[in-house]
């Protein structure tokens, strides 16, 4: 079993189990009250599953790409709690996420549907997009990850995801979400690691550098 | 206001913490500390009063290329750090994490996003540890540095309350008057512009010197003659003292220096930089230390208490001992280790307030950079 938290939207927080699936979920929309929801909806999970502590055999941390002020909350509580446990993070692209989750509900709707070729969009702020293409799903469920995750300005994101696609004859469905659930982050890890397949590095993935400008020198204050 | 007192402790149980199982030790309580506040990620660990572990890990490396604290950057490095200085600490003490009765985290003032990483880290660490979170407020912890500096062997005489505390740093330049450490805190006065280590930093930008300016300051200012140049003392004039009598300003300061030495090299003269150094550095601390002492005498109190990052500047320390020692006012300077910002000052004060009898906080508080002193603790 494993705890997972993402924070690179708004805040979610889950226990899942690679065969009961998603024990217990808290999620929270607002993207500016990571720090203020993520202890007690970690509490809350721990309690609602009543799954000890010491059955957590791992902790997942969505990497993101997203927003670095929130994302690091999550990330930061997720190493220390992996610490304390003296159990290993496990780090996973937050987009992975929400395709699987996609990806799940599609092929749990239809018997036999074709999962289309889909683009995961989320938003960067500044006017600015964060943007992963997949070609939908292997034999496990695992959504398969053709392209990203990337930084893009709105309108140059035709053109990516032609590149993209381009095995596909450019179609594919472009999916934008708000959401990332920590449930699905946690499938994604039970599943992966099931399978022997590799995480993500442990590194946040903010795709933006701090916004600074090394400084020339003083200006003058007499003209 | 009103911050909980330890005459009377509040017994409203948090909404979702309370650890479950064991008494939390009220008597010698071994608390970790985190510290994001500004540009050092702080891991400290205390039994007490006796100092355990001192970790300190910062980023002013990353910052010198850009001449300043870059709140991001700094960000970027605790969550980098976070991990590394907790295993640190815990060598350093040579304790295992699941020892610690508690975890102690600054809740604020300072740089939010900064903030928000300890904060996240601490509840995260007290939660799978199963123990209660203390969150508290940094410029407070820098008055209880001075617990620590005491040490279990009865070095020293422990602090008498109450005390005026100067707090120095670059990102804060505040006098407190404190009564209680865990009970009465008030803020008489505060930066109204500029922290004081800002402006160290920035005068050292006019003169050509790296980032962090204070010690290259301090280091020129040592050759120089402080009275060479008359720069202005902020907020010292009459009609000024009437509103802001407690209150500092380093930015006409700052100006004053830039117009002095502009001037200079416009008439092409070459500037004499140990000059400018010493008597814009004697600017800044005769300020600091005239109403440091003017608060002593104002409130009756024979006692002054230094802390922050400035105080490892030699003038503030050298001036501070004069003119308490001709005023008659106790001078208490923790170990400079103690002064910067650190996480053993945050577990002081958490184990204080545990010792005090105050519940844990709740799971719900968050980064608060402009927290107000009169809040020790975030219920
Ligand atoms: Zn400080």
């Amino acid at each position: 079993m494993l705890l997972a938290i993402d924070t690179s939207a708004g805040t979610s927080v889950a226990i899942v189990d690679r065969d009961r699936g998603i024990l217990a979920e808290r999620s929270e929309v607002d993207t500016m009250r990571h720090a203020e929801v993520i202890g007690g909806m970690i509490q809350a999970v721990l309690d609602e599953s009543a799954v000890a502590r010491a059955e957590l055999s791992g902790v997942v941390a969505g990497m993101g790409p997203g927003p670095f002020t929130g994302l690091r909350v999550g990330i930061a509580a997720a190493r220390t709690f992996a610490l304390a446990l003296g159990r290993p993070l496990v780090p996973i692209v937050s987009h992975d996420a929400i395709a699987f989750a996609h990806f799940a509900a599609e092929a749990a709707g239809v018997a036999g549907a074709r999962t289309a070729p889909l683009l995961v969009v989320t938003d960067a702020r500044r006017r600015e997009v964060y943007w992963s293409a997949y070609s939908g799903v292997d034999e496990l469920g695992l959504p398969v990850r053709l392209d990203g995750p990337g930084l893009a300005k709105p309108d140059a994101l035709p053109a990516l995801a032609l590149d993209a696609f381009d095995a596909f004859d450019g179609a594919f469905e472009r999916l934008d979400a708000a959401e990332i659930s920590a449930g699905a982050l946690g499938m994604v890890a039970e599943l992966s690691f099931a399978a022997g397949r590799p995480f993500t590095a442990d590194e946040p993935l903010y795709l933006r550098s701090p916004d600074v400008t090394p400084s020339n020198g003083p200006k003058r204050v007499t003209r | 206001m009103s911050s909980p007192s330890h005459t009377t402790p509040s017994h409203t149980t948090p909404s979702h913490t309370t650890p479950s199982h064991t008494p939390l030790n009220r008597t010698d309580p071994l608390v970790l500390g985190i510290e994001t506040s500004c540009d050092e990620t702080g891991i400290g660990i205390v039994r007490g009063t006796t100092l355990l572990a001192n970790v300190i890990a910062s980023s002013m490396d990353e910052h010198a290329r850009y001449g300043g604290v870059v709140p991001e950057v700094a960000a970027r490095a605790h969550l980098e750090e976070m991990s590394p200085a907790i295993h640190a600490a815990l060598a350093e003490a040579g304790i295992r994490l699941d020892e610690i009765d508690a975890v102690s985290v600054t809740s604020g003032p300072g740089l939010a996003g900064a903030l928000m990483v300890g904060v996240g880290a601490a509840k995260a660490l007290a939660i799978a540890l199963d123990k209660p979170i203390y969150a508290v407020n940094h410029l407070v912890g820098h008055v209880g540095a001075d617990l620590l500096a005491t040490g279990a062997d009865g070095a020293s005489e422990p602090l008498q309350y109450p005390t005026i505390a100067l707090l120095v740093s670059g990102g804060h330049t505040s006098l407190l008057l404190v009564r209680d450490l865990t009970g009465d805190v008030e803020l008489l006065g505060e930066t109204i512009d500029d922290a004081a280590g800002e402006a160290f930093d920035k005068v050292a930008r006019v003169l050509g010197l790296p980032y962090p300016g204070g010690p290259h300051i301090d280091r020129l200012a040592a050759a120089g003659n402080p009275k060479a140049i008359r720069f202005p003392r902020g907020l010292t004039l009459p009609k000024d003292m009437a509103k802001h009598r407690y209150d500092f300003s380093f930015s006409g300061l700052k100006t004053a220096v830039a117009r002095w030495v502009e001037k200079a090299q416009d008439a092409g003269e070459e500037v004499p930089v140990a000059d400018v150094a010493a008597s814009f550095r004697e600017a800044v601390v005769d300020v600091l230390l005239g109403k440091a002492i003017a608060a002593c005498a104002d409130y009756g109190v024979p006692r002054l208490l230094l802390g922050g990052g400035v105080v490892a500047n030699a003038r503030v320390r050298e001036l501070a001992a004069e003119r308490t020692a001709a005023a008659g006012i106790e001078l208490r300077i923790p170990p400079l280790s103690l002064c910067t910002d650190n996480g053993a000052m945050i577990a002081a004060l958490g184990a204080q307030l545990i010792m005090a009898g105050n519940e844990p906080s709740s799971l719900d508080f968050g980064a608060d950079s402009t927290l107000p002193v009169t809040e020790i603790q975030v219920r």
